[in-house]
């Protein structure tokens, strides 16, 4: 198993936490993860993504040119992100968000209402939770639900520990989901 | 695995520094290495050390020669411009033979250049950009883990030489998260006679890096501090050998450049194509002799970096052959591509 994986949203989507959640989940599982946010000269409300590799091998570059699954949480990071996606790769996006679909033919598509979802479960602010949540299921080698879930004790700060619960519910509604 | 944390390369490094018994920390602040001083000023308060933001990066290393000077085990950290500004202190530190640490998250030059990660500032480390036959003991960690092991082992060293230790990251490493597991604290010791602790009950300690009368004072200090760096030399060479034992070719880089040709590596040899790493983790001192014996059995040696051509100069020292070296860089913030690797190692075989 080696994934390549890019998560890319606009800034406030928590893009980078969901990646973390991820590395995190997959530490358990005894595999090897790395994670680097991107860190142009980003600004409030601009573009944010991260990149995450999971593997069965030690990592060579966490920086990730061309994925293996982006997840896109809005219209403008499918657009970068699309095209970089390797051949065969998976394309999620955020149909909440994104009107339109994407272009190429040669790479796995799945839409999910991340934003709604999220809100019908308690909270639009964990449409990240969606995504997640309904990458598991279509990618159950990289990390087991159950991880993802127990990782978010570490994942989610102090602070925000009173949103698992919303957190939780919106994963496991998102990963029984097909919409 | 469960005593792994996930944190980026540049906490760990400011965790490890504390763990180290580091308590004096002076910075001002640079991308892509903003983490380290933004975790010592949470964290050093927490154990009763002293975090303080210079007015520049030339305050701050003078003031690191200040609580050096005082016995402390004191740190710095910038990124390639800051580090420039930082030389005249590092020369002074190594004129007046006291220790301190100092971190480099190197990032795209020349000038302000930009902020992603590079590896251009190998000469400026390894040569010196400050004046005088002076060396820094140069650490070139390439994961997470090696970071932090590395910062505590440079406390040490720094102390055992009375030197100026730098770790040589990248911007990559500092701002990538990867599991690994705290050091431990070495519990070694150091006496430091020489401290500027207060002269009560003794002559006072006097610490200098100006000589003024050339016959008796400043060539025999020279003299003494070559001592010193050929100590250094004979016992200090750290570097890592992988897929070695029967390599026609081999690949010498250092940091992210050998976490990526590692991977390279793994390919080719699917392939059945005989190749290895070699890969410095001292860069000064180098391991000259340990290159030189893996590329005599070799076919060809491949150096490959984020600059355009640096570490390959040491490379050919080391191998004596220039026909045998080949190089391989990217720079200006872009990594090396593992296909154009494959591709050149490849082709060395016809």
């Amino acid at each position: 198993m080696h994934e390549e994986i890019v998560v890319a949203g606009f800034g406030g989507q928590g893009v980078i936490m969901a990646g973390k959640l991820l590395c995190l989940a997959a530490m358990k599982e005894g595999k090897h993860v790395s994670h680097i946010p991107s860190y142009g000269a980003e600004m409030r409300g601009g573009t944010a993504n991260c990149s995450v590799v999971i593997s069965d091998d030690p990592i060579g570059s966490p920086v990730v040119p061309h994925p293996t699954i982006v997840v896109a949480m809005n219209g403008p990071s499918m657009r970068k992100f699309e095209p970089r996606l390797k051949k065969g790769g998976l394309l999620l996006y955020n149909s909440s968000l994104i009107d339109f679909k994407p272009e190429r033919d040669d790479i796995e598509v799945i839409a999910v209402k991340a934003n709604d979802i999220a809100e019908d479960e308690g909270s639009k602010m964990a449409a990240n939770m969606a995504a997640i949540g309904r990458l598991q299921a279509a990618k159950p080698d990289l990390v087991s639900l159950d991880n993802i879930i127990d990782a978010l004790k570490i994942a989610v700060s102090k602070r925000n520990q009173k949103h698992n619960e919303v957190n939780i519910k919106v994963l496991k509604k998102a990963n029984s989901s097909t919409t | 695995m469960s005593d792994q944390i996930l944190m980026k390369g540049n906490e760990a490094v400011g965790e490890a520094a504390i763990i180290a018994g580091c308590r004096h920390y002076f910075a001002y602040p640079i991308t892509p290495q903003n983490e380290i001083p933004a975790y010592m000023a949470k964290r050093l308060p927490e154990v009763g050390g002293t975090f303080l933001q210079a007015e520049s990066e030339l305050a701050a290393i003078n003031m690191v020669f200040g609580a050096s000077a005082a016995g402390a085990r004191a740190m710095t950290s910038s990124s390639s411009p800051g580090i420039s500004l930082k030389q005249e202190g590092i020369s002074y530190i190594a004129g007046a033979e006291l220790p301190c640490v100092i971190v480099d998250m190197m990032r795209g030059g020349p000038g302000l250049g930009n902020i992603a990660g590079s590896q251009s500032d190998y000469f400026q480390a390894t040569r010196g950009g400050g004046n005088g036959d002076y060396r820094v003991l140069v650490i070139a960690p390439a994961s997470v883990q090696e970071l932090a092991d590395m910062t505590v082992k440079a406390f040490d060293l720094a102390d055992h030489y009375s030197i100026p230790v730098m770790i040589l990251g990248d911007g990559f490493l500092g701002q990538m998260s990867e599991p690994f597991t705290l050091p431990e604290p070495s519990g070694k010791t150091f006496d430091k006679p020489w401290a500027l602790t207060g002269a009560k009950g003794r002559k006072p300690n006097i610490i200098a890096s100006m000589r003024l009368t050339p016959e008796d004072l400043l060539e025999k200090h020279n003299l003494e501090l070559q001592k010193t760096y050929q100590e250094i030399e004979a016992n200090e060479v750290m570097y890592e050998s992988y897929l070695l034992d029967d390599a026609e070719y081999v690949i010498v880089a250092y940091g992210t450049s050998a976490r990526i040709s590692r991977s390279a590596i793994g390919e080719l040899r699917k392939e059945g194509i005989k190749v290895g790493l070699f890969r410095p983790l001292t860069l000064w001192p180098y391991p000259y002799k340990e290159l030189k014996a893996v590329s005599d059995r070799a076919k060809k040696v491949l150096t490959v970096e984020m600059s355009l051509g640096q570490m390959v100069e040491d490379v050919r020292l080391a191998v004596q052959n220039d026909s045998k070296v080949d190089f391989y860089g990217r720079t200006g913030g872009m990594l090396p591509v593992s296909e154009e690797i494959i591709r050149k190692v490849r082709s060395y075989g016809g």
